[in-house]
């Protein structure tokens, strides 16, 4: 029976970090994509930061995992509502079509 | 437990957040209509809390079990931000009126900002530092798509929030590599556990660090995360943008620091080379894209980018004198900045904003005092002595030469000569191009005041730096009598 470590929950971690990066930078489709990738990578760092607090037996991790997530909540709920803003703009929110400015 | 010391440590922000919050109620309960007097009681809120920063700026004091820190530095840096969120309140006033975006949740907005930046610039723990960093970013989102009803605007709003999502993610994912390998969030337990002679800061907290800074490279708008800045400055509304190039980017820099500096000084070795490579990056991508911009708005977001990369060079050098030139950039880069979007407030041709370089031809012919004003805030940009712009280029090149970079300082230098030709460019338009139609002559007293008082500044800056580059001094000593 194999013992579940640190190193699983950090490779867990970093593999749902990477996908959250690429969903950001890949997808072509949709704005709420973007969104959920954003909740991704704050998920990898939540992980991370409880399995660390267990690891090394101190609760500040946890502290900041509670953090992170009222912040979470908070910024998804600015990003939706700036989304619906520019929904009715633009009627569209496909990532293809944010492209009135170019940089 | 909660101390009255603690109390009394944080009293500015509480002032700050509950004058906030009261306005919040108060324009909810008045309306739009309550809109100029939000704003005013805004900048007076300001006001009171500078006095509350005034009043504590001896005390080098620590407060809820190490999170929170007061400084000369966090004191010097908070009064550049109170005074560029307090001259972007009053730079709105006008122009929101006029373009029919009188809201009274502007000024409320920006004094959330501020405080999450107050909070930001005074922090001394990965959990207070992603707070308050999180604090401002949110409010700066909203505030970029503030026009609601454009298309741009709510195009850099959302630009905006997702680049910032990504860049908080990643200052995130490296706070808690940090916490992880070296057991502790706080900065001053951080700085103990990298000194000495055979401690090894492992492989973990170096990746932990590389993230951290790349995070904070987001929020300075430092090259390679720089492609946020040139869209959400031409999108989002001018004041807004006028506040955006300053208040956040003066507490970003002191953000990056702080942290470089204090906790991790003792990695120098480590993160002196990403900051020598983001800083020569910034400075030429600065100087190179600036050149094609027809977009005054955008010309300035490259030039910010370039401004960052300069500033940098100051934490390259990691030297007391270095720092001492960040602080020094940063006051000047707030009067050349405030002063130079108080010009672009100021291009509007039959009620309508324009912002093409080339709408700018012949203004010398049309109104001489706001292209003499803008003459200055250009030569002053490009670092041409005795502008202000000149002595805050001149500080932290002479921090780099000192502590032996010469390559970057010569970069440096050849980057500033090739950003002239832009800065340049601008006053051969408005001296010698052929006049265009004048431009309405009623931009607000408010900013034909600050436009006139920081080209006065910008210009008399070398009669009496002392003031300033004495405040710097004394907030550069105090990082480094803290790490040493």
């Amino acid at each position: 029976m194999m013992e579940i470590g640190l190193s699983h929950y950090l490779t867990v971690a970093a593999i749902l970090f990477t996908l959250g990066i690429f969903g950001i930078f890949l997808n072509r489709k949709n704005v709420i994509i973007i969104l959920m990738s954003v909740e991704l990578i704050l998920l990898a760092v939540n992980i991370n930061l409880v399995a660390f607090s267990v690891h090394l037996n101190d609760l500040a991790g946890q502290v900041f995992a509670l953090f992170v997530l009222a912040i979470a909540a908070a910024e998804a709920a600015i990003g939706l509502a700036i989304l619906v803003v520019y929904f009715r703009n633009r009627g569209s929110i496909a990532v293809e079509d944010i492209n009135l400015m170019k940089g | 437990m909660i101390t009255s010391i603690d109390l009394f440590t944080i009293l500015p922000e509480l002032i700050l957040a509950v004058l906030g919050m009261a306005l919040l109620m108060y324009g909810v309960f008045r309306g739009d209509k309550a809109v100029h007097s939000v704003s005013w009681l805004a900048v007076g809120a300001i006001l009171i809390t500078a006095i509350a920063i005034s009043g504590q700026s001896d005390s080098g004091q620590v407060a809820f079990k190490g999170q929170f820190i007061v400084d000369q530095f966090s004191v010097f840096m908070k009064w550049l931000i109170l005074l560029g969120s307090a001259l972007a309140i009053l730079m709105s006033l006008n122009y929101n009126e006029r373009e029919g975006i009188q809201r009274f949740e502007y000024p409320v907005l920006i004094l959330f900002a501020t405080l999450g930046m107050l909070l930001m610039v005074s922090a001394n723990d990965l959990m207070s530092l992603y707070v308050g960093l999180e604090l401002q970013s949110l409010s700066l989102y909203v505030i970029a798509a503030f026009r609601r009803d454009s298309t741009k605007s709510s195009e850099a709003g959302l630009k905006y929030f997702v680049l910032g999502a990504l860049s908080s993610g990643m200052l995130l994912y490296g706070a808690s590599m940090i916490y992880g390998f070296a057991g502790t969030t706080q900065f001053d337990k951080l700085a103990t556990l990298f000194t000495g002679p055979n401690a090894d800061p492992g492989v973990g907290v170096i990746v932990g660090l590389v993230f951290l800074l790349a995070g904070l490279a987001f929020k300075v708008s430092a090259v390679p995360f720089h492609m946020w800045t040139p869209d959400v400055y031409e999108g989002a509304p001018t004041p807004v943008t006028a506040f955006f190039a300053v208040a956040p980017k003066i507490a970003a820099i002191a953000l990056l620091v702080r942290t470089m500096v204090g906790p991790f000084g003792e990695l120098f070795d480590q993160w002196q080379q990403i900051i020598i490579f983001i800083s020569i990056a910034s400075m030429l991508l600065g100087a190179l894209a600036a050149i094609w911009q027809t977009n005054i708005k955008r010309l300035m977001a490259y030039s910010s980018i370039g401004h960052i990369g300069f500033a940098l060079v100051g934490l390259a050098a990691g030297s007391e004198e270095g720092i001492r030139g960040i602080g020094v950039y940063m006051a000047i880069y707030l009067a050349m900045n405030i002063g130079t979007f108080c010009c672009i407030l100021s291009m509007r041709r039959q009620g309508v904003m324009v912002e093409g370089i080339s709408d700018l031809a012949g203004l010398a012919r049309n109104q001489p005092m706001m292209a003499a004003a803008l003459a200055i805030f250009m030569f002053s940009m490009a670092g041409i002595p005795p502008l202000a712009g000149f002595f805050g280029k001149l500080y932290v090149f002479m921090a780099a030469v000192n502590e032996g970079l010469y390559v970057l300082a010569i970069i440096g230098v050849l980057t500033s000569v090739i950003g002239a030709f832009y800065y340049l460019r601008i006053i051969k338009i408005m001296y010698f191009d052929e006049p265009a139609e004048a431009f309405d002559r009623s931009a607000g007293r408010e900013v034909g005041t600050i436009m006139a008082v920081s080209g006065l500044f910008t210009l008399l800056f070398f009669v009496f730096p002392t003031p300033i580059v004495g405040a710097a001094s004394k907030a550069a000593a105090v990082l480094f009598s803290a790490a040493g």
